[in-house]
């Protein structure tokens, strides 16, 4: 009798290895947000306060606490240019890129930034000390151009000024 | 005890606001005068900003732009007392920039302390609201329809008739989402009302509830404004401790409440169905429409949704009639606009007007021309959807038929200025950028249409058959404008549109006819 040629078994591909993170701190956010409708967004900014970014390996524990699918999860992380997936510089510097500040010299003003950090937007410079962003309008318009340095807004900025505060808060 | 006041508003301490009144407590413990330094707000006059108002009998004088390093100078000479100083700009009332106004939403802005209720109640506050109770939930509306208020962010539609669509849905619950994304480039007023006066807004806030049946609110601030934030949450918690936010409100039987929810860097999250999903927990995709959120908006219920500035300028419609707030403007456009000056503008600042006033007299007489002192090249009116204009455009009154007739829009009420050192093809090529970035990707001629027009924008400043590639362009804006699900797409044209048409030297194009230019 031939031998029945069976199927090979379906393996569900390896869970993918993600760093680790610290549960414990997720798990309180999730508690404290647990019984507010409408809750992801609220929960993702307390992640992202409390450990500097939303790890990938949280996403299934906030995808199980809120009974909603993962790719869910990870949809909405990856929607808002706020949520980041990896921890930034020790410091964040986001430069105006909006029209009212173009017409202050925002074109020019991050050239110069980016040569003096030697990095572009959207990247953090070697010796992570700076991550550089764009940032679309902070409400600053009249006293353009704005930037925003670890959450601080900065008015009628320039170069000479940007650089003495990032001497102060320790650059490099 | 001399009152000394320093604005929190966020601008002011962009420039050095904390540090300034910090060297003013710490001069006057040095020379032991009697200050008192009360954090008011913003007036909007920026150019002047940090500006310090020292409480004199003959009313507040300021001074402008104070740096900390000026403080002990201001003190040797006598600014307690209203002395002469470089940077002294006499009574603050009666600067012409703030005394041409007519500021009913803005009444309050930099004259009183944000969260101090009694300082609210001195000035006019909680009158809109006590009035409301007083009536019938119903002449409430008619009373917002009869004042021609239309919604401030951008879409002009009549307040008090989405009211009256969200009164008449019948509902197990229902909401007031109020729409503080404020995502515009050039605008900043929501962001005043809130830091500098956020009961204003709440207010607004009870009476859309009273009047519509709604009993819980959202405040959906972007996440770029911290102290509006941080002032909306601190306000909240004194109209509730003072009986004017929470289950029966003043012993009226109405109950309601509201929560401040914070945006996560999305621009589309303005357009009111994304931001009801962002709300929800959700991407901020936009949703189609019908059904209309005044019919099935925030977890399915019927929702007011109002731009701030719409809100804000609710309690003074109530609190003085619709008669006095309609007397205000023209034609369809009643009622008062604050308008944002912003860019290169040697005058930035806000300006409350009746609708009417032109843009010459906003840049040229408020505004002062260009900050850098070149000649004034290109303007965009309502924010980074709206349309560039030339100078010769100048005499344009600001309302909302006459900047359509113009291909423009009113939009949130910003005015970007431009010296001639603008390069206009870049400014377009911008805006289908922004588009592209911003885009919320649920339909194809915004997600993928404003990437094209970049490389097209691109193709004709290389020189490669500019001819068929500008006829491209106008197609695909065409595409755009007719077939994107909402405005973000749908309007990304404008502002290219309307730099090949006032200034098509900018992309090596030849000048456009006459007729291409009059609309
Ligand atoms: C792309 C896009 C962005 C918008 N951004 C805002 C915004 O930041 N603030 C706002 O109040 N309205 C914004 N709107 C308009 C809203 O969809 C909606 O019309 C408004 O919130 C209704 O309130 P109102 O009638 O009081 O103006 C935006 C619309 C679109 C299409
Ligand atoms: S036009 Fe753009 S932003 Fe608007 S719904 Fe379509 S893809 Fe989303
Ligand atoms: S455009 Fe830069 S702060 Fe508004």
């Amino acid at each position: 009798m031939k031998e029945a040629v069976l199927p090979k078994p379906l393996r569900r591909p390896e869970a993918p290895q993600y760093p680790a993170y610290d549960t414990a701190q997720v798990a309180a956010v999730l508690a404290r947000w647990a019984d507010t409708s409408g809750n992801l967004l609220p929960i993702l900014h307390d992640i992202q306060r409390a450990l500097g970014h939303v790890p990938p390996g949280a996403v299934g524990q906030i995808a199980r606490a809120l009974n909603r699918s993962r790719a869910e999860v990870h949809g909405v992380i990856t929607f808002y240019h706020d949520f980041r997936q990896a921890p930034a510089g020790r410091h964040v510097l986001k430069l105006c890129q909006a029209e009212s500040c173009q017409a202050m010299g925002s074109r020019q003003l991050t050239a110069e930034v980016e040569a003096l950090l030697g990095c572009r937007l959207g990247e953090t410079t070697a010796d992570g000390a700076v991550t550089l962003e764009p940032v679309y309008c902070l409400g600053n318009c009249a006293c353009s151009p704005a930037a925003m340095l670890d959450g601080r807004v900065l008015g009628r900025v320039t170069r000479a000024k940007l650089e003495r505060l990032l001497d102060a808060v320790g650059r490099g | 005890m001399v009152k000394v006041c320093v604005p929190r508003d966020s601008s002011a301490l962009s420039l050095g606001a904390d540090e300034v009144a910090a060297a003013i407590a710490v001069e006057a413990v040095r020379r032991g005068a009697a200050v008192r330094v009360v954090r008011t707000s913003s007036r909007g006059l920026f150019w002047l900003e940090p500006l310090v108002e020292v409480e004199t009998p003959a009313g507040r004088i300021g001074f402008g732009p104070v740096d900390a390093a000026d403080v002990p100078g201001l003190f040797a000479a006598g600014f307690l007392g209203g002395g002469e100083h470089a940077l002294g700009v006499g009574p603050v009332a009666e600067i012409p920039f703030l005394k041409r106004q007519e500021r009913l939403t803005f009444a309050r802005a930099g004259v009183t302390e944000p969260t101090s209720l009694v300082d609210y109640e001195a000035h006019g506050g909680l009158r809109g609201l006590r009035r409301a109770l007083s009536m019938a939930p119903a002449a409430v509306v008619e009373e917002v329809v009869a004042s021609g208020l239309r919604g401030r962010g951008g879409a002009a539609f009549p307040t008090g008739i989405k009211w009256r669509t969200v009164a008449a849905a019948e509902a197990p619950r229902k909401y007031v989402a109020v729409n503080a994304d404020e995502g515009d480039s050039g605008t900043y007023s929501d962001r005043m009302v809130m830091e500098g006066d956020p009961f204003v807004l709440l207010e607004g806030m009870a009476i859309a509830g009273y009047a519509t049946g709604a009993s819980h609110g959202y405040v959906y601030v972007r996440s770029e404004y911290p102290h509006a934030i941080a002032a909306l949450e601190e306000a909240l918690a004194v109209l509730r401790a003072a009986g004017w936010y929470g289950a029966d409100i003043q012993g009226s039987g109405f109950g309601f409440d509201a929560e401040v929810r914070v945006g996560a860097g999305a621009y589309i999250c303005g357009e009111e169905t994304a931001m009801l999903e962002s709300i929800e927990g959700r991407r901020g995709m936009v949703r189609f429409k019908p059904p209309l959120p005044a019919i099935k908006g925030l977890f399915g219920m019927p929702t007011v949704v109002n731009n701030v500035v719409s809100l804000a300028s609710v309690p003074v419609i109530l609190d003085r009639g619709a008669r006095f707030y309609a007397d205000f403007g023209l034609g369809s456009s009643r009622g008062t606009l604050p308008i944002q000056l912003a860019g290169n503008v040697r005058r930035a600042g806000l300006v409350e007007k009746a609708f009417g006033v032109t843009l010459r007299e906003l840049v040229e007489e408020y505004g002062g021309g260009t900050r850098s002192g070149r000649p004034l090249r290109a303007l965009q009116v309502g924010g980074p959807l709206g349309a560039y204009f030339d100078s010769s455009l100048l005499d344009l009154p600001l309302d909302y038929e006459a900047l359509a007739r113009h291909r423009g829009m009113v939009g949130h009420g910003g005015i970007v200025v431009f010296d001639d050192t603008v390069d206009m093809a870049a400014q377009a090529r911008y805006a289908m950028e922004f588009c592209a970035v911003e885009s919320c990707g649920k339909c194809t001629p915004c997600r993928i249409g404003s990437t094209r027009a970049q490389e097209l924008i691109d193709r004709i400043l290389r020189g490669e058959d500019a001819p068929a590639n500008h006829a491209q362009l106008l197609k695909l804006c065409d595409v755009m404008e007719s077939a994107s699900l909402c405005a973000l797409g749908g309007m990304a044209p404008w502002p290219v549109l309307s730099a090949l048409r006032y200034f098509p030297g900018d992309f090596g194009l030849p000048p456009a006819t006459e007729a291409a230019r009059v609309v």
